[in-house]
C-alpha cells in the first residue's frame, strides 16, 4: 500500500495538515500573471518560492514557465527586500525586456512588511522602469487562503493597475474566466464569439501555456490579454465572472473602481452551469443564441439521456478547488449521481460550504463536506465507506490505487497525464468530454469486473 | 558504421564550436555593469597549459535578483534533498502550506519500505502545520507542538523531524526547544532543522544544515555493530529512479556490507549505527561531504570519493573500495563481478555508439551530476562542450585542494560549522598510519575530490549558476545535440528544438547508476538525440512555401 498508514479511524486534528488539498497563494498569482501578454511574473521572496512554483506549473503544463525572483538572502530578510527588488527590476528590463513585470509577494516579504508600491516607485524614480512598461503587484501572503486566493488577488491587481473609469460605456464585455486551464479559456472565448459578443478576457493563458513546438523559443508567447485591452476594461458594458472565489474579487473591484456592473456565475462546467453562462451572456448583450450552440447543447443532453443508466446512483468523491468543486457537485447531482465526499483545501468560507450543502440537499445518502479539509481525511472517509468514482488532482491517484477505485484527474496539479491544456472541460463540449471521461472509467471498471457470463459487447 | 571504441580506450572528441571566449563576452555584454562583473567570474573558459591546474571560478555566491536561474532554497536542500529520501521519519514542515506541498513526492526518491524493520513509509505523505496569519502574528510554537502530538497519535513514528520555513525564522519560533520538549513528552526522537529558505545562497546551505542535524541527533546513537564483512556507508546517493537499488545489487554481488546510505532507500536506524562502518564512500560530494568529514573526526572513519555514474567509473570505484580493504578474496570477487557485468554493457554500447559518437552535450545541474554524467557521455563518444553546477562550490569545480583559499563570505558564515572532536569512547581509527601510506602508494586518495574542471576538455565553457538568458544564448550559438538540466529548463530548451534530459528526475526513467544504469542511460540518450520528432518542427508548406497559382492540379 502506498498510503499504508491511513486508517479509517478518524482522530481529531487541529494543527496538523496531512496531504494538503491546496497550495500557497504565489503559485496562483504566477499563473494569473502569465495570462497577461508579455508579462514576466516576479516572486518577491527567497528563490525557493519561484523555483517551486515554476516547477509545479511546468510539470502541470509541460511548457516553459518563465518567472523571476528577488532571491532574498538572510541580509535582505533582516533589512528588507528593497535593494533586491530594485535590482531585479533593472535586470529584468535590461535582459528580458517584458511589457509588464507582475510582482507577487511571499510569506517572507509579507512577514517583514515590504511595501511593494513604494519600492516600485523608487525603481521608477531612478529610471529602472523604461517608459511604456509596467510593474504591477499583488499581495499574496502564503499564510492566507490558497493558490486560488493568489489567482484572485493577481487578477484583481489587473483591475487595480489597468482599469480606468470611463465616461462612455463600450459594448464590450469583460470576461473573467476563473482559475481554469488554457483550453477552458479558449473555449469560453469561442462560445462568446459564437454569440457574436465582443469581449476582453483576463487573464488569458491560452496560447501561453499550451503553445506549439516550432524550433523557436519565445520567452513571451503570443497569447495573453494585452495591456491595451486591459486599459479598456473600465469602459466595459459589464463583467461576467466565472467562479465566485477565483474571479469574484476582480469583478467586484472593477465595479467599485469603474462602476462596471458584474454577474458572478459558477464555472460553466456541466449542462446547467453552461446554460446559465450562455443565458447570462445572451441577456446582457441582447443577442440571440445561434443554432451552433443549441446544437452542441443538444448533443450533450443526448449523451446524458443515452447513458443515464451508468451515471445514476453512482457514489462520487470529489476533491478540488472551490469553484470547480461546486460546479462538479451541481453537475453530478444533475446527472442523478451522488457526490458524497466533498473536500477543498481552500478556506473558502461558510457561505461556500452552505452552497455545497444546498447543492446536495436532495442526494439520498449522507454527504460529507469539509472546507477546508485535506486528502488524509478524504481518504479516511473513503476507507469507512467506499465510492464508485474519485475526482481530483494527481495526488488522488495514490488513494485510487490503494483503494482500487476509478479515478478522473481534474484540477491542479495534474503531473502525470496530458490533455487538460488542450481539451476543455467547460461549455457543452467540455461537458461532453467530462461525460466521456466518467463513462470511460465507469465502464472500464464494469468490463474489468463483470463475470464472463455477463460481459457485455454493447453498453 | 564506425568501429566502436572500447570503454577503456576512449578518445575524447574534438571540440568544434564557436570561440568560447567570444561567447563569454557576448553573455556578459548583455548585463548591467555590476552584474557583468560578477558573472564574468562565474563564466570561465577552461584553457590551461599545465594539466594539473584549472582556472579559478566564482561559485557559491549570491544569486543575482531578476536574472532567472535554476536554484532553489535552503529548505529544499535540507528537507527535500537530504532528509526527504528517509522513509520512516515523519517530516513536518513548519510554515505556510506551500513549502510542504511542493516537496511532497516531487523528487522521485524510491524506497523499499517492505525491506525496513517495521514497514513504515511516510514518504507518500505531506505533513505541515499550514501556518495561518494568526500564527505569523502570535507565534507558531503552540501549533507546532500540537501538530507533533497529532502526528504521533495518528502515525506512531519512531522519529519526527521539523523543518523551518522562511517566516518561522522571522517571527522567532524556537523549533529546537519545541522539539526537545516533545522528545521528552513522547519518548521518541524529535529534532528540528532551521533551514529557512533565505539562508545561504542556494539549496547547498540546506544540505549543510541537514548534515549538521543528522550528525547531531542521529548518527552514533546505536552502537550495535551490524553483521557482515567490509562494512561501508554510501553518502550522497538519493535513490532517484532506483539508482541506490542498482548500487545495492552490485555491492551485494561483491560482498560489501552496506550499513547505511545517506539517504536513498534509507531508514533512520541505519543512520544511527552508520558510525560502525569501516569506510564512508562519498558519491555527491557537495551535499554530504560535511557528514563524511565530521564522522572521520569523531569516529575515525576515513572517506573516499566514488562515482557510480558510468560503467567505467563504477568499475573504478569498486576496485578502489576493494583495494581499501586489502583483502585478496574481496579484490578477486570484485574483479569477477566487473567481468560478469561489463560484457552486457559493452554489447549495448557498441550497438549505440555509431548513433551517438561525435555528438555534443551540455550539462547544467546540481552539485555533482554535471560532473559525473560527463563519464556516461564519454562512454557514448559524446563531448561535453559546456557544463556548470546549480549550487556547487569552488571545490566541486577545482578540487578540494582549493579549500584553504576559499573566502568565507557573510552568507556562508551564517551556516553553522559544527566543532567536532574525537569521541572519547566511540572514536576508533580504521586504518593505521602505515596502512594509509601503503594505500596512498597504491593511488587510493582519502578525503580527496578533484572536481569537475580537471575532467573537462580545454576550450570548454564552464558556467556557474547559469541564467535563462545564458542558456538560450549558448544553445543558439553552439547548437548542442542534447542539454541536461531540470524541469524548469526542459521545455524552453526543447522549444529551441534541442532535447533536454532531466538529470534531477531522469525524465521519470532510470536507474542510471551502476552497470544496468549505464545501459539505461545509453538507450535513453540514443533515443533522445535521434528521435524523429525533431524533424517535424517545420511543416511541408513552411519548408516549401511557393504558392500554387490555381486550384488546378496535374
Amino acid at each position: 500500500m502506498l498510503l499504508r498508514h491511513t486508517t479509517e479511524e478518524i482522530k481529531e486534528r487541529k494543527a496538523l495538515t496531512v496531504n494538503p488539498a491546496k497550495t500557497c497563494q504565489p503559485v496562483g498569482a504566477m499563473y494569473a500573471a502569465l495570462g497577461i501578454h508579455g508579462c514576466l511574473p516576479h516572486s518577491h521572496g527567497s528563490q525557493g518560492c519561484y523555483a517551486y512554483h515554476r516547477s509545479a506549473l511546468t510539470k502541470h503544463y509541460k511548457e516553459p514557465v518563465m518567472a523571476a525572483t528577488s532571491a532574498f538572502t538572510e541580509g535582505a530578510s533582516v533589512f528588507g527586500g528593497q535593494a533586491n527588488l530594485v535590482q531585479a527590476i533593472d535586470n529584468i528590463f535590461t535582459v528580458y525586456n517584458p511589457e509588464v513585470i507582475a510582482v507577487h509577494t511571499t510569506c517572507l516579504s509579507e512577514t517583514i512588511g515590504d511595501d511593494i508600491p513604494q519600492i516600485v516607485s523608487k525603481a521608477t524614480a531612478s529610471g529602472k522602469v523604461p517608459p511604456g512598461k509596467y510593474v504591477i503587484h499583488a499581495n499574496t501572503p502564503s499564510y492566507v487562503g490558497s493558490h486560488v486566493t493568489g489567482f484572485a488577488n493577481m487578477t484583481k491587481a489587473m483591475v487595480t493597475y489597468f482599469a480606468e473609469p470611463a465616461e462612455k460605456r463600450s459594448k464590450t464585455l469583460n470576461l473573467i474566466p476563473g482559475y481554469v486551464e488554457p483550453s477552458d479559456m479558449e473555449e469560453i472565448r469561442r462560445l462568446t464569439e459564437l454569440l457574436g459578443i465582443e469581449a476582453i478576457m483576463f487573464p488569458d493563458t491560452s496560447r501561453v501555456l499550451n503553445g506549439p513546438l516550432t524550433g523557436k523559443f519565445r520567452m513571451y508567447p503570443e497569447g495573453g490579454v494585452t495591456t491595451a485591452a486591459l486599459s479598456k476594461i473600465g469602459a466595459g458594458a459589464g463583467t461576467v465572472a466565472l467562479g465566485a472565489i477565483a474571479s469574484g474579487p476582480a469583478a467586484k473591484a472593477l465595479d467599485t473602481k469603474c462602476k462596471v456592473p458584474c454577474e458572478i456565475l459558477d464555472l460553466p462546467m456541466g449542462l446547467l452551469a453552461t446554460d446559465a453562462f450562455i443565458d447570462t451572456l445572451r441577456r446582457i448583450a441582447g443577442v440571440n443564441v445561434p443554432e451552433a450552440i443549441n446544437y452542441e447543447r443538444g448533443q450533450m443532453v443526448d449523451i446524458i439521456s443515452d447513458m443515464h443508466q451508468y451515471f445514476y446512483g453512482k457514489r462520487v468523491a470529489v476533491v478540488g478547488d472551490p469553484d470547480q468543486l461546486l460546479a462538479w457537485t451541481k453537475f453530478l447531482v444533475s446527472l442523478d449521481m451522488y457526490p458524497v465526499y466533498l473536500v477543498t483545501g481552500t478556506p473558502a468560507g461558510k457561505k461556500f460550504e452552505t452552497a455545497l450543502r444546498d447543492a446536495t440537499r436532495d442526494v439520498p445518502q449522507e454527504v460529507k463536506i469539509k472546507v477546508p479539509g485535506d486528502l488524509f481525511l478524504f481518504h479516511q472517509w473513503i476507507k469507512q465507506a467506499p465510492v464508485d468514482l474519485l475526482i481530483g488532482n494527481t495526488y488522488v491517484k495514490y488513494i485510487a490505487r490503494d483503494e482500487d477505485i476509478p479515478f478522473i484527474r481534474h484540477g491542479f496539479p495534474i503531473l502525470d497525464r496530458v490533455g487538460h491544456s488542450y481539451f476543455p472541460t467547460v461549455g457543452y463540449r467540455g461537458g461532453i468530454r467530462l461525460l466521456e471521461m466518467m463513462l470511460d472509467k465507469l465502464l472500464d471498471r464494469q468490463d474489468r469486473d463483470a463475470p464472463e457470463t455477463a460481459f457485455e459487447l454493447t453498453m | 558504421m564506425t568501429d566502436p571504441a572500447k570503454i577503456t580506450d576512449l578518445k575524447v572528441c574534438s571540440l568544434s564550436h564557436p570561440d568560447p571566449e567570444k561567447i563569454k563576452q557576448e553573455l556578459i555584454g548583455k548585463y548591467p555593469t555590476k552584474v557583468a562583473r560578477k558573472r564574468a567570474k562565474q563564466i570561465v573558459v577552461k584553457r590551461v597549459e599545465d594539466e594539473d591546474k584549472v582556472p579559478q571560478i566564482g561559485a557559491n555566491v549570491r544569486t543575482v535578483p531578476g536574472l532567472i536561474g535554476q536554484r532553489g532554497c535552503c529548505y529544499a536542500g535540507c528537507k527535500g534533498v537530504v532528509l526527504g529520501p528517509t522513509r520512516d521519519i515523519v517530516n513536518i514542515t513548519h510554515g505556510p502550506i506551500g513549502c510542504g506541498f511542493y516537496s511532497w513526492l516531487t523528487r522521485r526518491n524510491q524506497t523499499d519500505a517492505d525491506a525496513g524493520p517495521d514497514g513504515a513509509n511516510f514518504m507518500p505523505y505531506c505533513f505541515s502545520t499550514d501556518m495561518q496569519d494568526e500564527e505569523i502574528i502570535f507565534g507558531g510554537e503552540k501549533k507546532l507542538k500540537q501538530a507533533i502530538r497529532e502526528a504521533y497519535d495518528n502515525f506512531k513514528p519512531k522519529a519526527i523531524a521539523v523543518f523551518a520555513t522562511c517566516p518561522v525564522g522571522l517571527i522567532g519560533d524556537d523549533i529546537h526547544s519545541v522539539c526537545r520538549e516533545m522528545k521528552a513528552e513522547l519518548g521518541i526522537n524529535v529534532f528540528g532543522f532551521s533551514c529557512e529558505g533565505y539562508k545561504g545562497v542556494s539549496q547547498s546551505a540546506g544540505h549543510h544544515i541537514a548534515n549538521n542535524g543528522i550528525f547531531t541527533h542521529v548518527i552514533g546513537t546505536d552502537d550495535a555493530v551490524p553483521e557482515g564483512k567490509f562494512k561501508i556507508n554510501l553518502l550522497g546517493e538519493y535513490n532517484i529512479g532506483g539508482d541506490a537499488f542498482e548500487i545495492e545489487r552490485i555491492f551485494d554481488a561483491c560482498g560489501f556490507t552496506l550499513v547505511s546510505t545517506f539517504s536513498g532507500n534509507s531508514g533512520i536506524d541505519d543512520f544511527a549505527r552508520s558510525h560502525t562502518a569501516d569506510v564512508n564512500l562519498v558519491m555527491c560530494h557537495r551535499s554530504i561531504n560535511y557528514v563524511a568529514e565530521m564522522m572521520e573526526t569523531k569516529y575515525g572513519l576515513p572517506w573516499i570519493k566514488v562515482n557510480f555514474i558510468g560503467a567505467e567509473a563504477t568499475a573504478k570505484s569498486l576496485r578502489k573500495m576493494a583495494a581499501y580493504f586489502e583483502d585478496d578474496a574481496l579484490i578477486a570477487r570484485v574483479e569477477q563481478v566487473i567481468a560478469a557485468e561489463l560484457p552486457a554493457v559493452e554489447t549495448i554500447r557498441a550497438q549505440i555508439l555509431p548513433r551517438t559518437q561525435g555528438k555534443r552535450a551540455m550539462l547544467f545541474v546540481g552539485g555533482a551530476r554535471a560532473h559525473h554524467y560527463q563519464e556516461l557521455f564519454k562512454e557514448l563518444g559524446m563531448s561535453t562542450v559546456s557544463a556548470g553546477y546549480e549550487f556547487g562550490h569552488r571545490d566541486d569545480y577545482e578540487g578540494r585542494k582549493v579549500l584553504p583559499d576559499i573566502k568565507i563570505d557573510a552568507d556562508s558564515r551564517n551556516i553553522e560549522e559544527l566543532q567536532v572532536q574525537a569521541d572519547p569512547t566511540q572514536y576508533e581509527p580504521r586504518k593505521t598510519a602505515a596502512a594509509l601510506q601503503r594505500l596512498a602508494a597504491k593511488g587510493i586518495k582519502f578525503a580527496e575530490y578533484d572536481g569537475m574542471m580537471p575532467a573537462m576538455t580545454n576550450g570548454s565553457l564552464v558556467i556557474d549558476d547559469i541564467s535563462q538568458f545564458e542558456t538560450d544564448l549558448i544553445i543558439e550559438r553552439f547548437k548542442p545535440d542534447i542539454f541536461c538540466a531540470g524541469i524548469k529548463e526542459k521545455y524552453s530548451v526543447q522549444k529551441h528544438g534541442i532535447p533536454l534530459k532531466q538529470l534531477h528526475s531522469y525524465d521519470y526513467g532510470g536507474p542510471y547508476a551502476g552497470f544496468k544504469g549505464a545501459i539505461n542511460f545509453y538507450k535513453d540518450i540514443e533515443r533522445m538525440v535521434n528521435s524523429r520528432v525533431w524533424q517535424y518542427l517545420k511543416s511541408p508548406w513552411q519548408k516549401n512555401p511557393e504558392l500554387a497559382a490555381t486550384y488546378a492540379w496535374q
